[in-house]
């Protein structure tokens, strides 16, 4: 199966097809607009439905097999569970069970935990992942052993891919913390309370079945609803549909080591002195260690100067929480409930609401969110001197990371990398990233803790920042400052088969991710 | 015989761990298992490879766990391991960094001082990013006793390798006397200042300067001494100490060894070390070196580190030490004149520059007469304000406005 490689506006080369479907390559930020109408599922009719609303079957294998589960199919699930997930694993031990074969896993996100699925992925039960490739899946995939090619989406292009048809999801199977036989469903109450589903929107509203899994299972009606029962075609009740302390846990500590706090507080001062900080603004930090300290360096400046935010765009956890009670944020509007004091804050108080990537992030959506937020704070495993980011693989060529919602979050106002220079000898600012997911033209800040480089694009920000004292320097400067410490790596081999195809935010393919090569010395 | 040289282990980071096997026949083999092997395992083993040519191994097996060492710290683990199997005097060093190679002054700032562990490369890379004016490399109390040996070596090309972004470049060599021999590992490289621990008299400052001039070749008057006195003895004998010898630019005080000398326990208010601070205070003012202030040991007590700087401050200290990065900021703050002291700074050099221009020689504030040394000091607050952003550059017009 050779196929033709095309050299895309990112100057990378894809080839014309991926798993047999031909591929639209990039061409360039806001210039393809898909035509035609919206996929929709089966016309489903609610005589065929029992009028007492109880749709509750026995097993979730039951449902699967009423579900018509059959080879080829395509089965989604969510991430809210994190790395206490056990739908996954449970929808693929029924599937083998059952001897069903070459399925499409469509997660939202997979986690460490989800290395469970490695066998099923030997054995042909799936055949390949489209969704994020971390640990020790993308290094399966990055060697590879998947049967297909990975597909990694953001967030908001995984909702862009339903509605265009790109992934016809056969059946959805979704974890609830709480749900009633109707389906009607939320993530805030029961042991595995995850805060929020907003993840599974899309899944509930385009499957073709929907499966409503959950080991709290209330008389009618569940409320809030986040997931409406009138798309959901079975209910399941299981012992245990996650793992609590591993729901609600992992990186939601501030960081304690001081280049990433250093990094933060720099990152918070640039935000002062550009003006970014005023009465009114919005912020949408990540909930890695350095971005949540940042969050807490931007209180620290807003508390001294009086100054509100009007909103936060979460992942939400204790810090941001505290934040929107003390009065620094109005609103919180979150994504994903990072830990037990976001899930008793989505409960409790109506300034913090759930999102979807309908609103904050789908292409497909009449505006959404992301681009209206004053400033943004992600991360990167690797930025080249032209400001291109990496968030996937690292500079070994591993795949290791999903996209999230990083390709969505580039449209805020201004968006900033706070980034160590280095890490562990691995340099993050290099002459070219290993993979292309997000183009430099829409990146405006890099901030490392020895200097600050912004996009030239951005003269109002060169402006504004002299004078201040930050330690403003190019791009070049940074990574010939981390090669002089690291020394110039060699280049990663690869071979010539594609393992990954990575996604535009349009649906366009903007890099693919190819084989390692296997180590030789 | 298998020796070993390094760290290992899941935390880790910025090190690495080698086993050498030297051998009779078959060459040099090498294995390398490191995070980074794609992107510098070549340059890794190529520097393996020509460090035991140069000390002339042919046949031998090496192991090396990687975590990210940078060559500095990879050539010093190498190196610490052949010298288990071969005593020789020669020295593999890497190229110096030519930004290393700068003097400090005799009164140059020393307010802050960060402590590094003398085997903890990871610390160090980043050391001097955090603004504090010197930084320590320990080869003392932070290195346990069975590693003082390849610290040495990671110190040495740390010193050599390492940007500290100006900072004085510092070294707190062992208890005398097996302080002297670190020396010929620290002093031909770039080091501005030698610490030395557990100081307790004259003759000790002597030796170790004794020791720098015979490894320079010559009498040493490139490298400053900073005497730690923490016993009873010391405190005791502060005064011969600071006069030691010309290098002598500042004295420290080090109050864990010295309360438990005294039979004392180290309380938050003090009271137990108030003497022996005046005492050395005192010392070193009379001597016109620098007085500089005990650690403070909680790292995440940034509130009580606060005042413990303010309280030194006012016992007449230039300095502390910093065991970590985050106190670093916490002691300038607190060091830094407040707006009281500035403004009667400013006052006074005001009236010290209007003296000198109607050439009265006679300076006086609200009818008080200033004399030299504190007009001296009030433009060094002026400087300090300035160089710490409390004070515009151009002062003087904001004054006139």
């Amino acid at each position: 199966m050779r196929h033709k490689l095309i050299r895309n506006a990112a100057g990378r080369l894809v080839p014309d097809e991926i798993n047999g479907k031909p591929v639209i390559p990039y061409m360039g930020v806001g210039k393809y607009r898909p035509q035609g109408v919206r996929h929709s599922p089966q016309i489903p009719s609610c005589i065929d439905f029992p009028s007492d609303g109880n749709k509750q079957v026995p097993s979730l294998r039951e449902a699967l097999i009423r579900a018509g589960l059959k080879d080829g199919m395509t089965i989604s699930t969510h991430h809210h569970f994190r790395e206490g997930d056990l739908v996954a694993q449970m929808v693929f031990d029924c599937a083998r069970e059952l001897g069903v074969k070459d399925l499409c896993w469509f997660p939202s996100a997979s986690f460490a935990c989800h290395a469970y699925l490695l066998k099923y992925l030997d054995d042909g039960t799936i055949s390949h992942i489209e969704g994020s490739m971390n640990g020790p899946l993308g290094r399966y995939c990055s060697e590879g052993k998947m049967r297909k090619t990975a597909v990694l989406r953001s967030h908001g292009g995984r909702y862009q891919a339903i509605q265009d048809g790109d992934v016809k999801i056969d059946i959805a199977v979704l974890g609830a913390g709480c749900a009633d036989p109707f389906g009607n469903a939320n993530g805030i109450n029961g042991p595995s309370a995850s805060g929020l589903l907003g993840f599974a929107v899309a899944d509930a509203q385009y499957a073709d079945k929907v499966i409503i899994v959950t080991d709290t299972l209330v008389p009618f009606p569940c409320i809030p609803w986040q997931i409406q029962g009138n798309y959901v075609d079975y209910t399941v009740k299981v012992d245990r549909v996650g793992i609590p302390e591993k729901i609600v846990s992992g990186t939601t500590e501030v960081t304690r080591s001081p280049d990433r706090l250093m990094i933060a507080e720099m990152t918070a001062r640039f935000c002062d002195v550009t003006g970014i900080i005023r009465n009114g603004f919005s912020f949408q930090a990540g909930a890695g260690g350095t971005a949540l300290s940042v969050g807490n360096f931007l209180g620290d400046i807003m508390r001294k100067k009086g100054i509100k935010a009007r909103f936060a765009r979460g992942g939400s956890n204790k810090y941001l929480v505290s934040m929107l009670e003390e009065g620094l944020v109005e609103y919180i509007l979150d994504g994903q409930t990072f830990d037990l004091e976001g899930v008793r804050s989505i409960r409790d108080n109506p300034h913090h609401v759930m999102t979807s990537p309908f609103t904050s992030y789908n292409y497909h959506s009449k505006g959404n969110f992301a681009s209206m937020v004053d400033v943004v704070i992600l991360g990167a495993t690797e930025i080249d001197i032209n400001f291109n980011a990496n968030v996937v693989t690292h500079s070994d060529g591993y795949l290791l990371h999903g996209i999230g919602g990083w390709q969505n979050c580039l449209f805020g106002k201004t968006v900033i990398l706070p980034v160590p220079l280095f890490r562990d000898r691995i340099p993050v600012i290099r002459d070219e990233v290993t993979t292309f997911c997000g183009p430099g033209e829409l990146i405006d800040v890099v901030i490392t803790e020895r200097g600050i480089a912004i996009n030239p694009l951005r003269t109002d920000l060169i402006e504004m920042v002299k004078g201040s004292g930050l330690p403003v320097k190019t791009m070049v400067q940074l990574k010939e400052e981390a090669e002089a410490i690291c020394g110039v790596p060699q280049k990663p081999r690869f071979t010539d088969k594609i393992v990954a195809a990575i996604k535009w935010v349009d649906g366009t393919v903007i890099d693919v991710v190819r084989q390692v090569e296997e180590e030789m010395l | 015989m298998i020796y070993t040289a390094g760290n290992r282990g899941d935390k880790v980071r910025s090190d690495c761990f080698i086993s050498l096997d030297i051998l009779q026949e078959q060459g040099v083999a090498i294995e390398l298992k490191s995070k980074v092997k794609a992107l510098y395992g070549e340059s890794i083993t190529g520097l393996c490879r020509e460090m035991l040519a140069f000390f002339g191994i042919k046949n031998a097996r090496l192991e090396i766990e990687d975590y990210g060492a940078l060559p500095f710290t990879l050539a010093a683990r190498l190196e610490a391991v052949i010298k288990k199997y071969i005593e020789t005097d020669q020295e593999y060093l890497l190229p110096m960094l030519p930004q290393n190679v700068y003097g400090t002054a005799r009164d140059a700032d020393r307010v802050t001082r960060l402590y590094l562990p003398g085997n903890n490369p990871k610390l160090m890379i980043n050391a001097g990013i955090y603004g504090c004016h010197g930084i320590i490399l320990d080869l003392e109390d932070s290195v346990a006793p069975g590693r003082k040996s390849e610290a040495r070596f990671l110190v040495r090309n740390a010193l050599r390798s390492v940007d500290f972004y100006g900072a004085e470049r510092m070294v707190r060599i062992n208890q005398l006397p097996a302080g002297l021999d670190d020396l010929k590992y620290i002093v031909p490289h770039p080091v501005n200042l030698i610490l030395i621990p557990k100081c307790e008299s004259q003759a000790q400052v002597l030796q170790t300067d004794a020791k720098i001039s015979e490894i320079l070749g010559h009498k040493n008057n490139t490298i400053y001494l900073m005497p730690i006195v923490e016993n009873a003895t010391g405190v005791m004998n502060a005064c011969e100490i600071a006069r030691a010898s010309e290098n002598v630019v500042a004295m420290a005080i080090g109050l864990e060894d010295y309360t438990a000398d005294i039979g004392a326990q180290r309380t938050a208010e003090g009271k137990e070390s108030f003497f022996a601070r005046c005492t050395m205070v005192n010392a070193a003012r009379a001597a016109g070196i620098q007085p500089i202030d005990s650690v403070f040991s909680d790292i995440d007590d940034m509130a009580a580190l606060a005042r413990n700087v303010r309280e030194s401050k006012a016992l007449g200290f230039a300095g502390m030490g910093c065991i970590h990065p985050r106190q670093v900021a916490v002691i300038h703050e607190n060091f830094q004149p407040d707006e009281a002291e500035i403004s009667t700074a400013k006052k006074i050099a005001f009236a010290s520059e209007r003296a000198e221009k109607e050439g009265t020689g006679v300076v006086a504030v609200d009818s008080k007469m200033i004399d030299a040394p504190v007009v001296k000091r009030a433009l060094r607050t002026i400087e300090r304000a300035v160089n710490t952003g409390k004070l515009p550059k151009n002062w003087r017009d904001s004054h006139a406005s």
